[in-house]
């Protein structure tokens, strides 16, 4: 078994003069605290990448940093599933028992440590280096390429796509730590600046500065029990040229696996923590992962089924689109304010039940998909 | 091992494909290899040009200085008439289902594909 014990996450946003290095110690030192363990408990460290400080070792690097002589170190690289991975990995190490208290950590000043354009072309480098990046396409051309199709073949519209984005500035809202705090309605969507049809500003996420950090352990180390009941990955393609088609896609691979490994079905789900890169990201993975009928996903956030007091609250804290996405550790706010659910802590946002949660990452372009069932345990 | 054709990621005007002698695999992405059943020198062939458009993205956010010069610009997935899919560019008002052939035009100091509606 394994469980959560701890959780740290800084607000997303500008943090002018903030390394990652100092992004990761900041969130590390919240979940150490939260799970009321020191630095020479910890035996195992996993960390994602930096995109502003490249490093070939930047678990160690951290570690060093931070105060860890650790039996167990490296980093993890899937994109934006990279939490997710990391997590995985920890609760696989904690249960063979290789350690037995795992520190996960990311950060980074994506925003205020280069350039924005910098860091969407950073990231255009996912791209295919001779078929694909010399045509000029950014991260949202790739996913731009995917809605158009997706919006083909299943009926979606670009008012549909916005409602997304409106959720998760709603619950934003709701959140000191989010970047954005300004509700927005399905006009200002549709009225933001194109970016890569039919994504449009507010379609995306922004760039962000912030960190995240959990502690995966063996046992308990307080009252609160949350366990990783299981997990599962699927990676189909890198380059979204090699993707295969919409309906074989890794989502559905990953969650059906995921369910095969913990025994679950979409119907115990109480929570949903899921990927939010661009609306079309979310609204996909909603219906691939059963969370929606195929086209369907964006009535149910019309009708409220996503909300905080709705039947599948989604993503309480703002998601990548509003509370922000600062790499690694933006998807690591998913875990974060999931855990906060499942302890009866998210305060203003507390739902009703979240006794079992799914969450899901993304990395690429729709490439690695990692599926993950969390359980309270009381 | 044959020497590999020049395409358009080499400056030339022309859009190349493999098919594997072994199993019939067709390939865009050049290897050394079929991806599908791993036989060596999969044969490389000059593709027709032509296709059906599978996706669009107008992109109107560029991340160079060189690439901004030419926004908006068209980014498309085409399935191509030989069995593979490839990334090119194309018409500005291009949909999904649209038969399309091939030219070339110059991209940030680089000749790449560029698609137009069938005649």
């Amino acid at each position: 078994m394994s469980f959560i014990t701890g959780v740290g996450l800084t607000s997303f946003g500008k943090h002018e003069g903030s390394s990652s290095l100092d992004l990761m110690s900041k969130a590390a030192q919240a979940a150490l605290d939260d799970a009321g363990v020191k630095r020479s408990d910890i035996d195992g460290i996993l960390c994602g990448y930096s995109t502003v400080s490249p490093h070939i070792m930047l678990a160690t690097v951290f570690a060093e940093h931070f105060g860890i002589r650790p039996a167990y170190a490296h980093a993890v690289q899937v994109g934006g599933a990279t939490g997710l991975a990391m997590t995985m990995l920890a609760h696989h190490l904690v249960e063979a028992g290789v350690a037995r208290h795992v520190l996960i950590v990311a950060g980074e000043n994506r925003l205020t440590g280069q350039s924005r354009d910098a860091s969407i072309q950073a990231l255009a480098q996912v791209g295919h280096p001779d078929y694909e990046v010399p045509l000029g396409p950014t991260i949202p051309a790739y996913y731009g390429l995917v809605a158009t199709r997706y919006m083909h073949e299943y009926g979606v519209t670009e008012q549909d796509l916005a409602e997304f984005a409106v959720l998760m500035r709603k619950h934003a809202c709701t959140h000191s730590g989010a970047q954005f705090h300004d509700p927005i309605t399905v006009a200002d969507v549709m009225a933001s600046k194109p970016v890569a049809m039919p994504l449009k500003l507010l379609d995306c996420c922004p760039v962000s500065d912030g960190g995240a950090a959990l502690v995966i352990s063996r046992e308990r180390t307080g009252e609160a029990g949350v366990r990783i009941r299981g997990c599962a990955q699927a990676h189909t393609h890198q380059h979204v040229t090699a993707a295969p088609a919409l309906s074989e896609l890794g989502a559905e691979i990953s969650i059906a696996r995921a369910k095969q490994a913990t025994g679950l079905a979409i119907s115990d789900v109480r929570y949903a923590a899921i990927y939010d890169s661009f609306t079309i990201t979310l609204a996909m993975l909603l219906e691939d992962l059963g969370l929606a009928g195929r086209g369907e996903a964006a009535a149910r956030v019309r009708s409220g089924h996503f909300s905080r007091d709705g039947a599948m609250p989604l993503n309480t804290h703002g998601g990548l689109l509003s509370y922000g996405h600062c790499g690694v550790g933006g998807a690591m706010a998913h875990l974060v304010e999931a855990h906060l659910q499942m302890t009866g802590r998210a305060a203003d946002r507390q739902v009703r039940d979240a006794s079992i949660a799914l969450l899901h990452g993304d990395g690429g372009v729709l490439s690695s998909h990692v599926s993950m069932f969390l359980e309270q345990v009381r | 091992m044959s020497e590999r054709l020049a395409d358009w990621t080499k400056g030339e005007q022309a859009i190349i494909f493999q098919t594997c002698a072994a199993c019939g695999h067709v390939q865009y992405f050049h290897r050394a290899f079929c991806v599908a059943c791993g036989a060596s020198e999969p044969r490389a062939q000059r593709a027709s040009g032509k296709g059906r458009v599978y996706a669009t993205s107008l992109v109107c956010r560029a991340a160079t200085s060189e690439t901004r010069a030419h926004v908006p610009y068209n980014i498309l997935l085409v399935d191509c008439a030989e069995g593979f899919r490839m990334m090119a560019h194309g018409e500005n008002d291009l949909a999904i289902g649209d038969s399309v052939v091939a030219s070339f035009k110059p991209f940030a100091g680089k000749l790449v594909p560029f698609f137009a509606k069938s005649k």
